[in-house]
């Protein structure tokens, strides 16, 4: 491996553990254990935690998806080695986001917990997006991925319906002002209508190459 | 029941001393400490620093004993569409809000009508200060030390005929100033209203004030509505006009989402925004990462105002 691809990967971890690391030390500073300048998480901090977990979240299922085109786009392989990276932070900032929402917003009550699931339907699929994400994290290792051959690959593929479900989530749960989750939708839309026309495009050559088939298959 | 000084002023001629003000104010509010210079940013420093003192008394008697939140926090944590959708928002982009000249125009079913300049509008009412609670529709809560009179005695002088039923009130329209109005984030200008009983309840509040000082801008100078009882939008900012009607007026939040804010906007525990439950709050302030509070039937203002409501469904009527 050369020398800056070696060095790329923990210059991008750091970098993906900056809005958390801000977040710690805004809280810190919310409780006036520390005073860090310039860094305050404003009168509401528990939803400044919870919102800026949400949307790293969000941002990290986007960056993830942006892997496989930009590898194709640009040629390098460089992407793909970091594509489970930042899966993984998407996981990380789903379950602080969780974690926050439990112990923080809603005092580690389980029972304020369950009747927020089974009531609110933005609770329930943010939640139901949470839970198909832990399986990714668990087989993202390269162990599992050879263990579980193409069924990993379809696995995988959670993450188009975890990543909409993650938008859908946030869209619910404005007020009004649609802005920012139109953003994500967006954002969303372009990545999976990208691997929706590479799809139908090898499906165009595969039928050149062969005779179209009459199974339905 | 309430305490009222002999003179009032809010002329800009009157600016009191800072440190005048806070000497008076020591005698007058029998030395409450000024929990709210405490702890401050610099931002809320300056901006505490350079608000207009105003001569007020303070009503204990429509007075919560709970601590106000600080300055800081209720200068810089807005729900003000106008000037943006995030709570932040506000604070920065009001700065350069022109209150003054300002005009509020009186119209509809009234016998005294037209249009007024805001010191004629203000001139005869003694201020006082009242300690209230806040509660968001969004599930937070804060106490706020306004500086106001009651509304009543405003719309008694315009002398509503037996066909006002209602009270329509409208934030200014001015694109150019209020960069959230070039969005269609909601129908502007802001419209809310009151039932005429409702209006005319002493508790309820016309503020010009907070923390003895005239109003933020981002908190809506130069003229806000406070209705305590009530969710926090239904205090509207800015008022550029008060009309007394026969009907109910449209209402900016009630026409952006029916099924979600309703007229009335009680405070009710036990009426479910359709998203969140209404049953706690997260009160805003020292201990913000405390447990959540119980929310309080018409936020906790019950004894006062109940009765205005008896024998209507509140669940029908949110």
């Amino acid at each position: 491996m050369p020398p800056v691809s070696r060095a790329l990967k923990p210059l991008v971890f750091a970098a993906c553990l900056i809005p958390a690391l801000r977040l710690g030390v805004g809280a810190l500073n919310a409780v006036e254990v520390w005073h860090i300048g310039g860094i305050s998480l404003g009168a509401d901090p528990v939803k400044v935690m919870l919102h800026t977990c949400g949307r790293w979240t969000l941002n990290f299922l986007m960056i993830t998806l942006c892997m496989t085109p930009l590898r194709e786009i640009t040629h390098w392989s460089l992407w793909l080695r970091l594509r489970r990276m930042f899966g993984l932070f998407a996981l990380f900032y789903a379950s602080l986001h969780f974690s926050v929402y439990l112990l923080l917003d809603q005092g580690g009550k389980l029972a304020a917990l369950w009747q927020d699931i089974s009531k609110r339907p933005y609770i329930t699929i943010g939640m139901l997006a949470l839970l198909l994400l832990i399986p990714l994290g668990l087989t993202s290792t390269a162990k599992a991925q050879r263990r579980l051959g193409k069924r990993w690959i379809r696995l995988h593929r959670l993450v188009y319906l975890i990543a909409a479900l993650g938008v859908w989530h946030f869209w619910w749960q404005v007020k009004k002002d649609i802005r920012e989750p139109l953003l994500y939708v967006c954002g969303l839309s372009l990545l999976l209508g990208y691997r929706l026309w590479k799809h139908r495009q090898s499906l165009a050559r595969l039928s050149v190459a062969r005779p179209a088939r009459t199974d339905g298959a | 029941m309430r305490k009222r000084s002999n003179s009032f002023k809010v002329l800009p001629s009157e600016i009191t001393p800072y440190r005048h003000y806070l000497s008076r104010r020591s005698l007058i509010a029998g030395g409450l400490s000024l929990v709210a210079a405490h702890g401050m940013g610099g931002f809320a420093r300056r901006a505490f620093g350079q608000a207009a003192a105003l001569t007020y008394v303070r009503n204990s008697a429509y007075s919560v004993t709970e601590p106000p939140n600080s300055y800081q926090d209720i200068s810089t944590y807005n729900n003000y569409y106008e000037f943006g959708t995030d709570k932040s928002d506000p604070s920065k982009n009001a700065q350069k809000f022109r209150t003054r000249p300002w005009n509020v125009s009186i119209s509809g079913e009234a016998e005294v009508t037209g249009t007024f300049a805001l010191e004629d509008i203000l001139k005869p009412h003694p201020l006082e200060e009242r300690v209230y609670r806040l509660r968001c529709v969004e599930a937070w809560s804060m106490v706020v030390p306004w500086i106001g009179f009651p509304l009543g005695d405003l719309l008694k002088r315009f002398k509503p005929t037996s066909n006002a039923k209602f009270v329509e009130f409208t934030t200014l329209y001015d694109p150019q100033q209020m960069p959230g109005q070039r969005v269609p984030v909601l129908g502007w200008p802001y419209v809310e209203g009151l039932r005429m009983d409702e209006a005319m309840h002493p508790l309820t509040l016309m503020a010009v004030g907070l923390y003895g000082k005239v109003l933020p801008n981002q908190n809506g100078a130069p003229l806000r509505l406070i209705v305590p009882w009530k969710y926090g939008f239904k205090g509207i900012k800015a008022i550029v006009s008060i009309k007394f009607t026969q009907r109910a007026p449209r209402t900016t939040w009630a026409g952006a989402a029916s099924n979600e804010y309703g007229f009335f906007a009680n405070v009710n525990p036990e009426v479910d925004h359709p998203r969140w439950s209404q049953a706690t709050e997260r009160h805003i302030g020292a201990n913000a990462f405390g447990p959540r509070r119980p929310t309080l039937p018409f936020n906790g203002y019950a004894a006062q105002v109940a009765g205005l409501y008896a024998g209507m469904d509140l669940r029908k009527y949110y």
